[in-house]
């Protein structure tokens, strides 16, 4: 029984260790998301275009939406901004921009150069809301239900393969969902 | 690897005094060096009271950046930890308490931004483990002591009978002992 | 061609370790001289190849030889020709080049400085250093060789190295951290050739204390130069953050500060001898675990190289070998290490025991601290929590504060056998003088109660009176105070300087967290704002042009209670290279406090924002380090580490006289 002790350290280090293995192929970076599941927060906002327009959340689709938070100074929102296009020439989802922090000006030349996907875009130019979502940086992506839930959370750039993997699945399942409700 | 240089027997190479020398020269470096590179952000609000101030700093020290790599509120520059010193600062002045503000960072983070976690179920090994670690110890040390305090007991009798029968020999290279190695942490003993 | 030398030769230190890591190891099991014997002059020659690897590396950052990878992503040919020396330690291929380095410097030392160890027994110590030696260069031509090539088409330039690391602190931090941190690995190889062999005496332990002593020493330096340059390198006035980086070397200082107390049992008395052993395998354990998450992105944290799992997996797999095999060989082989002396209650071993009780509870806590949050994600399925600087200072912070209660009593307490009544009659006195004016002194000085400084003023003052207690009853027998003074051994006084050294430290971490202020203000030129006795004028701010940068200076006379103390001259940069701002703090350091300023932006009005601190004590902290490194250092020139040249048989039967004779007062 004495020597058994003389192995605890060994033992400990080898659950210690496969501890360190597995936090290898851990993801540390990407904060999960506190609204899973939550109404969408309220807010009242300006819209960036016609301009000067409040908005709240009563004026969002009552279909299941996409909100992307963006910034013209956010380089992955421009590798982004193909797909929604895309999307939104396929008439797949409503997209709504939140331009965090950003200024209308710059927010207008950058959607004049690229293309507006979104269907609104509010504008968010103290951050304040961002804080509400649990934004930390552009971009991230906000799945709504048609109930004004959110169901989904993208932190991180959209390429081709997460819309098609990770988005549109989620957003066709809500679609679904929302019909056989309506039916 | 000055430092070893000692252990060469009879080299007269004294490399205490080339430490001195370099701890001289951090030390000197440390009171003169002038002016030197910060990051740190500055935002300037104004409180009504130095207590309102003290707890604005001590919940930006609390929260973490949610966006840095490992950095609290009030270390990290722009983004949106900017925006949460502001919130904080908002709330604070709105009459908001601590454990208010601690909520409302909770609902839209997390517990990913608080420093200090919560004491859960899933915590209780985090704030306890330390106490326990500690009264193993104890619990271990106290073994150590006990059995060998009886063993002090035992060798006491051997030594006394060794002491008696040394031989010459042997005392001969005790007292050498004795005379040419100073118990570095007893020094009393050499006389 | 060049570089390729450079990998030929890391390459051949390769080969060379693998046969220092197994011929005299076997060679010492099985008594063959020969194989014995190589030892020494393989260990030479791995050092050479490495230096020779280390040599070329530099050559190809001075000669801006950017078709090397490593030396495009960290140099530029504008970079001043210091900084394009200190970028070989810049990222990670170089510095682990360097890490590996030291490796073989310290091998070499011991090769050099254990001529009076048996051969055999040097032969095991350096074949286990091998062994690390074999993993790391292993490591560094699997995964992260430095002198990989970007062929045919190398850049024109270099990518830069890093603005932060542009810096003095940045010439001498990494090389005493990775010094001392590598030195571990000396003892750690003492330990297991302990094992290997069965022996484990007084004379390994005094083979053992000075790598020991040094090793902690060095490292003692090299964290308290980071620590100062995050200090000031931040200009938030933090100069610790409990960072998952900068844990692990606290955690192997902690480990190696209880080894040191540890082996000084064991050579005086022969007592905690598996102990020892098992604190010298997790203090490399913890080094190497530092390793791993530096260089792994296991931890979310701001020191991390870049991340790659390929690594982590080596490097853990390298942690399993190694710490995995030496913890079971400890499991196997620890009965034969017995402790041939006992001890009373009161002894000095007990009071060791104590110590090292609260040092390792105290590195286990870090530990936990560190590692929960992914544990926490492991088994959670991915939720997040962070453990920050509240968690443990909570935890730390009590623990020290028993510690140095302990450090009062520990040094007066005699080996073997202590009567309660020889403490009391030692320091009763010395504790009715501590607490007296150690409440008394802030009370005066403040016209308040000051709780926290109250204690922190009781313990310094217990520290420094037990002290002087001891030196005196040492020197009252002698015929004068300086024969008296001059007769205590140079290792008495090195533990005595760490000790005063370590209350320093404590000392100035506990007041400067109580006693600093800062405040925040918006100054146009000419106006004011008061801070503590202190008031800082704005005068204003120039434009600057730097070599690099260009810069608005600002000038703050600082005045002390209305007196003109000094011109501090704050800057705010502009990188005009990669547009990046900074701030240089204008700061006024002296020994009881530090006054500084970080200017932030201007506004609208001609106003700037800028922050102003006084930090009271704050360099206690950095000046205590010197003292216990010094400390650290003076044990080790002590005389009798040197004096002996022992042969095999000489050693073995001097031992239990010796033991014998530290039993006697």
């Amino acid at each position: 029984m004495k020597n058994l002790k003389l192995f605890l350290p060994v033992i400990v280090f080898a659950v210690l260790a496969v501890f360190m293995w597995r936090g290898l192929y851990l993801d540390s970076r990407t904060l999960p998301s506190m609204l899973i599941d939550r109404e969408l927060p309220n807010f009242e906002l300006r819209t960036l275009e016609p301009g000067d327009q409040l908005a709240t959340v009563e004026d969002l689709p009552d279909e299941p939406f996409i909100l992307n938070i963006w910034g013209s100074y956010c380089l992955p929102c421009l590798q982004e901004n193909p797909i929604f296009m895309a999307a939104r020439e396929q008439n797949l989802v409503p997209i709504i921009g939140v331009n965090y922090k950003d200024t209308d000006d710059a927010a207008r030349e950058w959607l004049d150069i690229n293309g507006n996907p979104f269907t609104l875009n509010i504008v968010d130019d103290t951050g304040r809301y961002g804080i509400d979502l649990g934004v930390y940086g552009a971009p991230e992506t906000f799945i709504v239900d048609a109930n004004g839930f959110i169901r989904y959370k993208h932190i991180g750039t959209i390429d081709y393969r997460a819309w098609q993997d990770e988005i549109m699945p989620v957003v066709r399942q809500l679609q679904s969902e929302n019909q056989v409700a309506g039916s | 690897m000055s430092v070893s240089a000692t252990l060469i027997p009879g080299r007269r190479l004294q490399p205490q005094y080339l430490l001195a020398c370099l701890a001289c020269v951090f030390a000197v470096w440390m009171i003169i060096s002038p002016e030197v590179q910060a990051q740190a952000p500055v935002d300037v609000y104004d409180f009504e009271t130095t207590e309102q101030e003290q707890r604005f700093r001590q919940l930006s020290n609390d929260f973490r950046c949610p966006m840095c790599q490992n950095a609290n509120l009030s270390s990290s520059p722009g983004g949106v930890a900017a925006d949460l010193r502001r919130e904080i600062y908002r709330m604070i002045m709105e009459g908001m308490s601590d454990e208010e503000i601690e909520a409302f960072m909770l609902q839209r983070y997390g517990d990913f931004i608080l420093y200090r976690p919560r004491l859960t179920l899933q915590t209780v090994l985090l704030w306890f483990g330390p106490i326990l670690f500690l009264l193993a110890g104890v619990w271990i040390a106290r073994n150590i002591t006990r059995s060998s305090g009886g063993r002090a007991e035992t060798t006491d009798e051997t030594e006394r009978e060794t002491a008696v029968t040394l031989s010459a020999e042997e005392k001969a290279r005790l007292s050498r002992l004795l005379n040419d190695q100073p118990d570095a942490d007893n020094p009393t003993n050499r006389s | 061609m060049i570089p390729e030398l450079g990998n030929f030769a890391l390459i051949l230190a390769f080969c060379l370790s693998i046969v220092l890591g197994t011929l005299p190891i076997i060679g010492a099991a099985r008594d063959n001289t020969l194989w014995m014997s190589l030892a020494r002059p393989l260990t030479a020659g791995v050092f050479v190849f490495l230096s020779i690897s280390l040599v070329i590396l530099g050559y190809s950052f001075v000669t801006d030889d950017f078709s090397v990878q490593f030396v495009a992503n960290h140099s530029n040919t504008n970079l001043p020709l210091q900084y394009k020396i200190t970028a070989v330690w810049g990222g990670h291929e170089g510095s682990f080049l360097f890490w590996t380095w030291m490796l073989g410097g310290w091998m070499l030392a011991v090769a050099i400085f254990s001529k009076s160890v048996p051969e055999e027994f040097i032969a095991r110590v350096l074949g286990v250093m091998g062994l690390i030696c074999v993993g790391y260069t292993l490591f560094m031509l699997a995964t992260s060789n430095p002198f990989d090539r970007v062929l045919p088409l190398p850049p024109a330039d270099g990518a830069d190295l890093n603005a932060a690391l542009q810096d003095f602190a940045f010439i001498v931090h990494p090389p005493s951290l990775y010094m001392g941190y590598v030195g571990f690995s000396v003892v750690f190889a003492f330990a297991v050739a302990a094992l290997l062999s069965g022996r484990l005496d007084a004379a390994w332990a005094r083979w053992c204390r000075p790598w020991a002593n040094a090793a902690w020493a060095i490292l003692t330096l090299g964290l308290s130069l980071g620590s100062w340059w995050a200090y000031y390198e931040l200009g938030w006035g933090g100069w610790w953050a409990w960072d998952p980086v900068e844990n692990p070397p606290l955690i192997t200082w902690l480990l190696g500060a209880a080894m040191i107390h540890s082996l000084a049992a064991t050579e005086k008395r022969g007592v905690f001898k598996s102990w020892t052993v098992l604190l010298a395998i997790m203090a490399f354990a913890s080094s190497l675990l530092g390793t791993f998450i530096t260089r792994s992105g296991l931890l979310t944290s701001v020191h991390a190289f870049a991340t790659d799992p390929t690594r982590g997996v080596y490097i853990l797999g390298f942690l399993g070998l190694i710490v995995g095999g030496s913890l079971l060989l400890y499991a196997i082989r620890a009965p034969i290490l017995k402790s041939e002396f006992g001890f009373g209650n009161w002894s000095r071993e007990v009071f060791l025991l104590a110590n090292n009780l609260i040092l390792v509870v105290a590195s286990a806590a870090i530990l936990l601290g560190t590692l929960y949050p992914m544990v926490y994600q492991a088994v959670s399925g991915g939720d997040l929590i962070s453990v920050g600087p509240p968690y443990f200072n909570t935890i730390f912070v009590p623990l020290m504060g028993i510690l140095v209660v302990l450090l009062g009593i520990g040094p007066v307490a005699r080996w073997k056998r202590t009567s309660r009544e020889y403490l009391r009659q030692q320091l009763t006195r010395v504790a009715i003088a501590a607490v007296v004016l150690g409440v008394a002194i802030p009370v005066l000085l403040t016209m308040s109660v000051p709780l926290g400084t109250i204690g922190v003023c009781v313990l310094a003052l217990w520290i420094m009176f037990s002290m002087l207690r001891d030196v005196a009853g040492k020197v009252a027998n002698k015929p004068s105070l300086m024969a008296g003074l001059k007769s205590l051994p140079v290792s008495y006084w090195g533990m005595q300087l760490a000790h005063f050294g370590f209350v320093m430290t404590m000392a100035g971490a506990c007041l400067t967290s109580i006693y600093s202020i800062e405040r925040s203000v918006l100054l146009q030129a000419g106006q004011q704002a008061d801070l503590g006795r202190y008031t800082f004028v704005f005068e204003g701010t120039r434009p600057v042009q730097g070599p690099n940068y260009i810069a608005d200076e600002g000038t703050i006379r600082v005045l002390r209670d209305g007196e003109f103390l000094r011109t501090l001259h704050p800057q705010k940069q502009l990188y005009t290279a990669s547009n990046t701002p900074a701030t240089h703090m204008g700061i006024d350091g002296r020994f009881l406090r530090d006054l500084f300023v970080t200017l932030g932006d201007p506004r609208d009005n001609g106003a700037w924002s800028m922050t102003l601190y006084v930090k009271p004590f704050v360099r206690w902290i950095w000046l205590g380090t010197i003292f216990i490194a010094f400390g650290g250092i003076l044990a080790v020139t002590d005389k009798r580490y040197r004096r002996y040249k022992v042969s095999k048989q000489a050693s073995a039967d001097e031992q239990p006289a010796e033991a014998r004779l530290a039993g006697e007062h």
